[in-house]
């Protein structure tokens, strides 16, 4: 606690009540001051989780900066807030990506500037609140919110075919969720009138409800993961979304869903989990092959690194479900890093798409020729995302192989594809945008970067780098959470 | 003296009746303007009842007139906030209603009339007195829905809704005279001991209580019986459709709590079977056929039977949970539902209903506040959280859950997601579509507020949902304490 602040508090409503501000402003010529207002929001924001790190007590897995109060006395609910290892991280995350895509927007966005904004920041508050949720009820009301601004974010400021694609993922997100709270009342019930998901993970169920359990949490977070085959919303969704709905859904939401595997499914229904892991680690490895041929045939540059990122969730998702430690931490490191590296190649593809207005492929070539700083950074987050050693999209993808090697070669060997499928589909890209002979007037009139971009990519450059280099003040956070939660996995709950 | 203070519970009702019939002659002597004088008369009077309401409570529950008229906690609050709804209504609906020239003395008369019935129904301990305040909400309400005289579809949906109305009283009757037969009595009270104490045949029981769970889904509006819903809401005049969908939710609340709950608890185990069956129904065909509508009026129809088929899941789970949580429901109902036809009503100006769904396209642009409330009502419809439709539902499925009801748990999830369509459309057509009008949106200072507290009142009750939902729940309980 830094000056007695509830901080887990300050995080979530910090930024809403920021973004109520800027709805304040109301009218677009007030548009200067709501951008400044969201960018000062959203950095505050961003400093007040740094305690969280920094005062985060490394050696236990139980729940840190726990705040709780009675909310709704009738049902037992709670206004209960904590984090551990496992949740931190992704609270930073996220608020570290609110100014990078407050500033990503603050020239391209020019109708309703502030709606805009005021979605972004109420939407990073309640992201936050999701993974600082202890209460099932405080989960569920924070996990459906986030539906809100992003269905206005897409459908609002999105592409030509953005109504569908709102839709679309607003309705197959519905579905996951009724089906969560299904069970959440199951479990309010088998538990004698608990909404505490701590609880949740102590009580004792029996088998055949525990596979109930499971799929209906599955049916929640497979969907946002998205696994195959419950994918099919999130390249349109992508293709369709303003630049920084796309960052904001690539680097954060995806990883909502591999957050609730760790925190709902696999602890309350560990026997469950065990027994389906098969079906899991099948689906996963689906999409990291499947999908990444998919995403070398994609003519479309947003489409390409959606795919991309369904095949990297499906590392995620393998990680998880081998049951050992190094697949467990190298899949939280992987969903860190594909967050810097999909939310940067997102904002690259952004950078393009405000100049020549096409995402396609072939309207490009020979970028490099006028964009000299932009094409190095472009090629910095390609070669993340192709897993290259030293960046952080090394170190998860490595750790997961590795875990996996343990669980059985196959596992290991088909995940492995992935590095050479994800270099084929990223690079190929990448050399079909950047290299070459300029092929067009439109990137003939290109100009490069400027001061508000550079700042951005240098921040994303400085973490994927970073991570890549030194990932140990990221796996040694979640360290000692990952390792309880495995003890506990191994228990059976039946 | 004495006779007069035995009715001092009941002085709401006398107050509201005296005051009908000062309002009445005073309406003879206003004309034109002046229309504004009988209007807060309405208010003054509404504002009294609630002051009365609120001073003659006590703790327990008392019978008067000979077991007709019962009061208890639950009465209180069922009808407070049915003065709430109607206050709201009027302000909602002044000037739609003026500038159609349909802010007469009967209109008045009527809507108090109306909200007599309604608290009669709400308060009481015999059929009756039931089936009397029934009535009087009834009739009050065929002769609104054709009050524009001079419209063929008003007129139309008037004798739609008398007819199936009186079909509807008369299966009620029938009903009534039913378990008359069987056990000698018509006072609520006398009718559960007879039932309990097994001294009536059963199969003349069960019989007529076919009758009378028919009448009530006539007059609630649920499936299959639910055909004249939408040519209703559509035929009358907007305001009159905020009248029917609103407050008289309420009513029915209390009328199936007194009879099905209070008078026929023993026979639940049939008349909870005859109530799954209307609710899944309702939710399917409701959230279904509203997805083909192109006229907001028949939708928020549609969506009412589904609301319903939820309210109904909520009765049929029994026990303090789902009495209290179909209670929180219907509130959540009447203010959503107050506010989206609130919403339509401010649209609307001389000439032009705001009746079409297209007609929200581009609110956004027109007036971003106004779209937002409706953002925040529709979510709330579609129970999204944090509004209080999200806690409405939840409570609901709660306790249908214990109760029991798993797969009818999952079917209304199920529906319910597919009632999020509709509601997401009308979010689609405000945000994300360019208005096919500029017209410069004209709203009265008084209901423009209203709407705005309407649509945070959904919010702030989503997030803060204790207080209301412990309301309910004591209500009901100490209600059904003593039976």
């Amino acid at each position: 606690m830094i000056f007695g602040l509830p901080l887990l508090s300050v995080a979530i409503w910090l930024p809403i009540i920021f973004g109520l501000l800027i709805l304040a402003t109301g009218h677009d010529r007030n548009a200067p001051m709501a951008r400044k207002i969201a960018l000062i929001g959203s950095v505050l924001s961003f400093l007040v989780t740094l305690p969280l790190y920094f005062d985060f007590d490394k050696t236990t897995s139980a729940m840190q900066f726990v705040e709780m109060k009675e909310w709704i006395k009738h049902f037992n609910i709670h206004y209960h807030l904590g984090v551990d290892g496992i949740s931190v991280l992704f609270i930073l995350l996220n608020s570290f990506f609110t100014p990078l895509v407050v500033i990503a927007g603050w020239k391209v966005i020019e109708k309703r500037v502030a709606q805009y904004m005021a979605a972004f920041l109420i939407m990073s508050g309640v992201l936050n609140g999701v993974f600082a949720a202890l209460d099932a009820v405080l989960f569920y009301v924070f996990w459906e919110a986030m539906l809100i601004p992003m269905f206005v974010i897409i459908g609002v400021w999105g592409g030509p075919n953005r109504v569908y694609a709102a839709m679309k993922f607003f309705l197959y997100t519905l579905l996951g969720s009724l089906l969560m709270l299904v069970a959440l009342i199951y479990l309010y019930n088998q538990s004698g009138g608990s909404f505490e998901i701590l609880d949740y993970q102590e009580m004792a169920i029996p088998m055949n409800a525990q596979v109930l359990v499971f799929i209906a949490f599955f049916m929640a977070f497979a969907v946002k993961v998205p696994m195959f085959p419950l994918h099919t919303w999130l390249p349109d969704a992508h293709v369709e979304a303003p630049t920084g709905g796309s960052v904001i859904l690539a680097a954060i939401m995806l990883k909502v869903g591999a957050y609730g595997f760790l925190r709902f499914s696999m602890p309350i229904a560990p026997d469950a989990s065990h027994s389906l892991a098969g079906v899991m680690i099948t689906l996963s490895l689906i999409a990291v092959v499947y999908i990444g041929l998919v995403a070398l045939t994609q003519a479309d540059m947003k489409k390409l690194v959606a795919y991309s990122s369904i095949s990297h969730m499906g590392f995620v998702t393998l990680g998880f479900f081998i049951f050992n430690v190094y697949g467990m931490e190298g899949a939280l490191l992987q969903m860190l890093s594909h967050g810097f590296v999909a939310g940067a190649l997102f904002l690259c593809i952004g950078v393009l798409y405000d100049r020549v207005h096409s995402r396609q492929i072939v309207d490009y070539g020979g970028v490099a020729n006028k964009m000299p700083i932009f094409a190095a950074f472009f090629m910095l987050f390609s070669m993340a995302n192709s897993g290259l050693p030293g960046t952080s999209g090394f170190v998860g993808e490595f750790i997961v192989i590795m875990g996996s090697v343990k669980a059985n070669f196959w596992y290991a060997f088909l995940a492995a594809t992935t590095l050479v499928f994800g270099a084929a589909y990223t690079l190929w890209m990448y050399k079909r945008v950047v290299f070459g002979d300029i092929t067009n007037d439109h990137v003939a009139h290109l100009h490069d970067i400027n001061f508000r971009e550079k700042i951005i990519f240098s921040l994303l450059a400085i973490a994927v780098l970073g991570m890549g280099l030194y990932p140990l003040p990221f796996s040694e956070i979640l360290h000692v959470s990952v390792n309880d939660l495995l003890v506990h996995l191994a228990r059976s709950k039946i | 003296m004495s006779f007069l203070s035995t009715l001092f519970p009941a002085y709401a009702e006398i107050f509201l009746l005296l005051m009908v019939c000062v309002i009445l002659i005073a309406d003879l002597f206003t004309t034109g303007k002046s229309k504004s004088v009988t209007y807060l008369m309405m208010q003054f009077t509404l504002l009294g009842c609630s002051l009365i309401t609120v001073a003659t409570h006590q703790n327990g529950i008392f019978y008067l007139l000979n077991n007709m008229y019962v009061d208890d906690l639950m009465s209180d609050v069922l009808k407070l906030l049915s003065y709430l709804a109607v206050s709201m209504m009027l302000v909602y609906s002044r000037t739609y209603l003026m500038t159609r020239g349909l802010f007469t003395g009967e209109f008045l008369a009527l809507t108090l009339f109306s909200l007599l019935g309604m608290m009669v129904m709400i308060s009481a301990s015999n059929f009756v007195s039931l089936y009397l305040g029934l009535e009087l909400l009834s009739l009050s309400l065929y002769a609104m829905v054709a009050l524009q005289r001079d419209s063929a579809i008003a007129t139309e949906a008037a004798m739609k809704y008398f007819i199936l109305g009186a079909l509807a009283s008369g299966l009620l009757l029938y009903g009534m005279s039913m378990l008359y037969g069987a056990t000698g009595s018509l006072d609520i009270i006398t009718i559960l001991n007879a039932i309990q104490h097994g001294v009536s045949n059963p199969s003349l029981l069960v019989f007529g209580l076919v009758f009378i769970v028919s009448g009530l889904a006539f007059k609630l509006g649920v499936v299959p019986f639910h055909m004249w819903i939408p040519d209703v809401y559509q035929g009358a005049p907007t305001a009159i459709t905020m009248l029917i969908g609103t407050a008289p939710k309420l009513a029915a609340f209390g009328f199936i709590m007194r009879i099905l709950v209070e008078g026929m608890q023993p026979l639940m185990v049939h008349w909870s079977g005859m109530l799954a069956i209307l609710a899944v129904l309702s939710m399917a065909i409701g959230n279904l056929t509203a997805i083909a509508q192109i006229n907001i009026k028949r939708m928020l129809a549609y969506s009412t039977i589904a609301h319903m088929g939820f309210l109904l899941l909520g009765i049929l789970s029994g026990g303090i949970e789902g009495y209290g949580s179909a209670m929180f429901y219907a509130v959540a109902y009447v203010l959503m539902s107050l506010g989206g036809f609130g919403m339509v009503l401010l649209l609307s100006r001389e000439g032009f209903e705001a009746d079409k769904i297209d007609d929200f396209k581009g609110l956004n642009q027109r007036s971003p506040w106004l779209a937002f409330m409706m953002l925040l009502l529709m979510f709330s419809m579609a129970g999204v959280p944090p509004t209080i439709g999200f806690y409405a539902k939840f409570s609901v499925l709660n306790a249908a859950f214990q109760a029991g009801h798993t797969n009818i748990v999952i079917a209304a999830v199920f529906f319910s997601l597919i009632g999020a369509f509709y509601y997401l459309r009308i979010v689609k057509l405000m945000y994300f579509d360019a208005p096919e009008s500029h017209e410069k949106i004209y709203m009265q200072p008084d209901s423009s507020l209203l709407i705005s507290i309407n649509g945070l009142a959904v919010l702030l009750l989503g997030i803060l949902p204790g207080t209301l939902m412990s309301v309910c729940a004591v209500s009901v309980q100490q209600s059904l304490m003593l039976h």
